[in-house]
């Protein structure tokens, strides 16, 4: 690899000095890093470009409507161009979309904050444990390990009329009836579910901490709080901001949770992945495939602006890890657009 | 064995002459099929199968019919789920899944969609059926699945209440109404409600609202298909029920239970009355300590407004998928499956009930099942539930009107107006 | 910053004032190991009920009763196949997805090129869509281009769809928070890039490959929607497949007892490679720490 060879390492470059040579097509990582980079990016246009593409079409299409003389459904599609989108806003089907959004948006926010809260709990938990370490690990993680079919199954179970949660309550809450208990038993279940993924990847994050840090703190005076808003928190952004990412990209396209433990076509806790679902179980793929993209788009953006407010440093594309230069952080979230 | 083998084969060169004849009405219009040519080895496409009844009956065939052999594909224990992979197999005109174990009220969505194949009616004796059977395997007066299973509600009643209340199972609500007062007003029946039926928001609460309104003399959808749910009638049994729900003769956390949740509470004692379907018979007859009202309990057919009440008809057919291969085995094995013997079985080892009306006159039968005379009623009081290509909208729109005026959102009178109009506009041709 | 760094993993408490502090820390550890374990707890507890005391609220089943555990595991249902099943496509997409990732990751973090960010943007965006919108297509095309239905590669490449971007994602963090002088200091001592990357940056970034393969495993492991849609034969199910088609004695019931026995028996084998895992994980950084 002597490509590599070639690029000086930028060990002393100050932060924000642009790279010398940036003239395209001559740096020097570019054959290599193509070389790395293709796998990935081929095995994704199969099986997620494609199908993207697929749906994105779908959407642009539609069915013709109702039944001929012998009482049969109409074959053939047509080219609708932007109608379905269009529909997406309009009338009843407006309002059932903007419920939907409201609660895909709601359950987001407060899934995301406590899984982040409870997750760098668990992280610092499982770090400090010392006795019983292992145990502590595998005990937290059960959660994340039981899967979502079981564990949403597991929950509706729990939350039934007559079930644990009511018995430990003391009260009969109806949790799976259309209302707002219904969006807490999600929240709770969600919660309960995924808090582990962002403690985990968190937890990998501070061992990367060298101990030397802490020491040089606490010769410095910092107490325990301190140490934590100054030194943890800041050293393991990277690594949250990611987990906290892709909790929000799976947040953001819940299904499967509110489906079982709640059930289909209740307003409180129908996300916009249920509404795409819904309508293709429907047979609409066209109006199914345009919810999907809506979703995307929205996803799409979500995570642009969050990576623009905290992200920066992990598209900012030179090797001195945690600092960042303000004006590489702005071309970097270019890309992202 | 080889009488069973003689009379399929025997059908299937039927079936074969009536499409080359082109006499079997509409057969030209059956989707990708062209007639029920072609042997080989088939699939079964089908829901959970309950007891493992269905592999073993499907072992039978096997063991006759070496060189069509038929695989069972078990989808998913959810019915959503069971339709949405059926559904996809057609939009990919696979020819993966031959023969669809289908809910009833699918069928009409299938046919309408060309999904499914017309059957040769010859080859289905109507005398053999339990008439509303056959006509939850139709659409438009044309048969496109054979009956196969069949469902249909009956009112639970614990007995030995009623005998200490003196009272007789109610033909009509008014009457349940009473004899609950009474009922409720004994010592032992403290702390239980009254009544219950499927009142979470899914299908069961579909089945349900129709038996309000049916009922009560009205009707959800006219013979044609059209909406007429917005009627004195329909507005009269829904109030019944939405009142009861206030009042509290139907216990709060009933807008909860689906068919499981229910059976628990008339097993824990706590209803008087439960409207439920067969299968809760011998599992609330359990006495291995699961159920407290074993041996307490009886069934009659549903009660109504003014007399006995209609009941949703329940259960599944068997049909033979457009893109399939070998759609004379397929066909044959349709036969098999849904001859009287083979119900017979189905009965005895999975506890399913049949469609085939002479095994609700065996004697033998009915000493295991003292359900089925009961059943026999309900079943041919039943009203398919509306039969439309849109069905899952359909239902989702009387799902969401049944269960805010259950809640108490909107009145009964405001959720069948609304109702109305979105049927209008789903069955609008 | 010419020391390296030293493992961490061990010390970074604080001296002094242990008492309070610490009881508190341990109830605070006690507290959320609780409420991770509560629910666990519930559903062990009722995979040991007999399925006629299911409903029972009492703490410890009275009596056990192995009956949910004979019902998973007899061999009818063939759900020790569906295992099998599962440790397999979630093993293949894991080992496959980790070494694809790690060069990308890799390439991204210390590799100068041009469309990097757009990369880097374009491989999350792939986890954008939603999920349930994916499979009709990609049904379309292994059921008609490439006959795959039925396979283990149907179940395995569309899992890499989600696995892709979170590992890239994941070990793109970890190489950056390593600071660049280690492959300087390693290529002084005269190592080729390439051992520099595999004898120093590889152990040091241990932690989060390890902790990427878990993260991975276990999201392979949940996988669903993908299995079901892919596969009908019996004996290429996966077990959460085969978890669904769990069914009663009847059309009706849900057998909540044997799921939930069937969800401790899909979850023990997660347990026990954490558990496994976990010591690899300090092992890695320890290796790591240049003498």
């Amino acid at each position: 690899m002597p490509v590599l060879t070639a690029q000086p390492f930028p060990t002393s470059s100050p932060p924000g000095a642009a790279p010398p040579n940036r003239r395209p097509g001559r740096r020097p990582g570019g054959r290599l890093a193509a070389l790395l980079v293709s796998p990935t990016l081929l095995v994704l246009a199969l099986v997620a470009g494609y199908p993207v593409l697929a749906a994105f079409r779908e959407s642009l299409f539609g069915k013709r409507e109702g039944l001929d003389s012998s009482g049969f459904v109409q074959e053939g599609e047509k080219f609708v161009g932007l109608r379905h989108y269009a529909a997406v806003f309009e009338g009843e089907a407006g309002e059932r979309f903007w419920n939907a959004f409201a609660n895909t948006t709601f359950l987001t926010v407060t899934t995301v904050a406590l899984e982040t809260v409870l997750g760098v709990a668990m992280a610092l938990v499982m770090h400090r444990a010392i006795r019983g370490r292992a145990l502590v690990r595998a005990g937290v993680l059960v959660p994340w390990a039981i899967p979502t079919v079981v564990s949403a199954l597991l929950w509706q179970w729990i939350f039934q009329a007559d079930g644990a949660a009511n018995a430990l309550l003391g009260r009969e809450v109806l949790w799976t009836t259309d209302g707002f208990q219904a969006t807490v038993a999600v929240i709770v279940a969600d919660t309960w579910k995924t808090a582990p993924f962002v403690g985990l990847l968190v937890l990998a994050g501070l061992q990367l901490i060298p101990g030397e840090v802490y020491e040089a703190a606490r010769i410095d005076g910092a107490g325990a709080r301190q140490q934590l808003i100054r030194i943890t928190l800041p050293l393991i952004r990277p690594v949250l901001v990611v987990a906290v990412l892709f909790r929000l990209l799976d947040a953001l396209r819940m299904f499967d949770l509110p489906f079982v433990l709640v059930g289909p076509h209740k307003q409180s806790v129908e996300t916009l992945s249920m509404l795409a679902f819904d309508e293709a179980a429907n047979t609409r793929y066209g109006p199914g495939a345009a919810y999907a993209v809506v979703l995307f788009v929205y996803v799409a953006v979500v995570a642009f602006v969050f990576v623009r407010l905290l992200g920066a440093d992990l598209l900012s594309g030179d090797g001195t890890g945690r600092k960042t230069s303000p004006r590489r952080a702005t071309t970097a979230e270019g890309a992202m657009a | 064995m080889r009488h069973w083998l003689f009379r399929a084969c025997a059908a299937g060169v039927t079936a074969l002459s009536l499409t080359a004849c082109g006499t079997g009405p509409g057969t030209e219009d059956t989707g990708g099929g062209g007639g029920f040519t072609g042997r080989g080895p088939i699939t079964l496409a089908t829901g959970k199968d309950n007891s493992g009844t269905l592999t073993r009956i499907a072992g039978r065939w096997n063991s006759s019919h070496p060189k069509e052999k038929v695989r069972v594909i078990e989808l998913s224990d959810s019915p959503d789920e069971q339709r949405r992979r059926m559904i996809q197999n057609a939009e990919l005109k696979s020819p993966e899944f031959s023969v669809l174990n289908l809910d009833l009220v699918w069928t009409a969505e299938f046919a309408g969609h060309r999904w499914i194949d017309e059957l040769p009616k010859a080859k289905f004796d109507d005398a053999t059926y339990l008439e509303p059977t056959l006509q939850g395997a139709s659409y438009r007066g044309r048969l496109y699945a054979a009956p196969w299973t069949s469902d249909g509600g009956l009112l639970y009643f614990r007995s030995d209440l009623l005998r200490k209340a003196n009272a007789e199972p109610p033909s009509t609500w008014a009457q349940m109404g009473d004899t609950c007062k009474k009922v409720l007003a004994l010592p032992e029946a403290e702390g239980m409600s009254c009544y219950s039926g499927q009142f979470e928001k899914y299908e069961g609460l579909t089945v349900n609202f129709a038996e309000m309104v049916e009922s009560a003399g009205g009707s959800v959808v006219d013979g044609k298909g059209a909406p007429t749910v917005d009627s004195p009638e329909a507005l009269e049994g829904l109030e019944f029920f939405t009142e009861a729900y206030r009042s509290g003769l139907i216990p709060k956390k009933a807008i909860t239970f689906k068919e499981e949740e229910g059976r628990q509470a008339f097993q824990k004692g706590e209803l008087v009355f439960h409207r439920q379907w067969p299968y809760q018979w011998s599992l609330a007859n359990a006495e291995d300590g699961s159920s407290k009202v074993a041996g307490r309990f009886s069934v009659a057919p549903l009660p109504g407004l003014d007399g006995p009440g209609v009941s949703s008809l329940g259960g599944h057919n068997l049909a033979v998928s457009s893109f399939a291969r070998n759609k004379a085995t397929a066909l044959d094995f349709v036969t098999f499956m849904t001859d009287v013997r083979m119900q017979r079985e189905n009965l005895l080892l999975g506890s399913n009930a049949p469609t085939a009306a002479a095994l609700y006159e065996d004697e033998e039968l009915i000493a295991e099942y003292p359900y089925l005379p009961a059943l026999r009623k309900s079943i041919l009081s039943a009203v398919p539930r509306p039969r439309v290509v849109r069905y899952g909208d359909a239902t989702a729109a009387i799902q969401d009107a049944a269960y805010r005026a259950m809640k108490g959102e909107i009145t009964p009178e405001e959720s069948l107006a609304q109702l109305q109009k979105k049927l209008e506009r789903i069955t609008k041709p | 910053m010419s020391t390296l760094p030293r493992s961490a993993g061990v010390h970074p408490r604080r001296a002094g004032r242990p008492g309070a502090r610490a009881v508190l820390a341990l109830l605070g550890t006690a507290l959320l190991v609780a409420y991770c374990l509560a629910p666990f707890y519930w559903m062990l507890v009722s995979s040991f009920r007999r399925s006629s005391d299911l409903f029972d609220k009492s703490p410890l089943p009275s009596p056990w009763s192995l009956e949910n555990y004979r019902a998973v595991l007899e061999p009818g249902t063939g759900f020790g196949r569906a295992l099998l099943n599962s440790l397999v496509v979630a093993g293949v997409t894991t080992a496959i997805t980790l070494v694809i990732a790690v060069f990308t990751a890799y390439a991204l973090a210390r590799l100068d090129f041009r469309f990097k960010n757009a990369v880097l943007a374009l491989i999350i965006a792939t986890s954008m869509f939603p999920g349930i919108a994916l499979v009709v297509p990609l049904l379309k095309l292994f059921a008609g281009t490439l006959h795959w239905v039925n396979t283990y590669q149907a179940m395995i490449v569309p899992s890499m769809s989600f696995a892709l971007p979170l590992a890239v994602w994941n070990l793109n963090a970890f190489f950056k928070q390593l600071p660049r002088e280690l492959e300087h200091a390693a290529m002084v001592d005269g190592c080729t890039p390439g051992q520099a990357f595999r004898k120093v940056i590889l152990p040091l970034t241990a932690p989060g490959v390890f902790t990427t393969a878990i993260l991975t495993f276990i999201a392979a492991w949940n996988e669903f929607i993908i299995a079901v849609s892919m596969v009908n034969e019996t004996s290429m199910q996966t077990a959460n497949v085969a978890i669904a088609r769990f069914g009663g004695a009847t059309g009706f019931d849900i057998p909540y007892g044997t799921k939930m026995a069937a969800g401790v028996v899909v979850t023990v084998p997660l347990l026990i490679m954490v558990l496994v895992f976990q010591r690899r994980i300090v092992a890695g950084l320890t290796a790591g720490a240049v003498k």
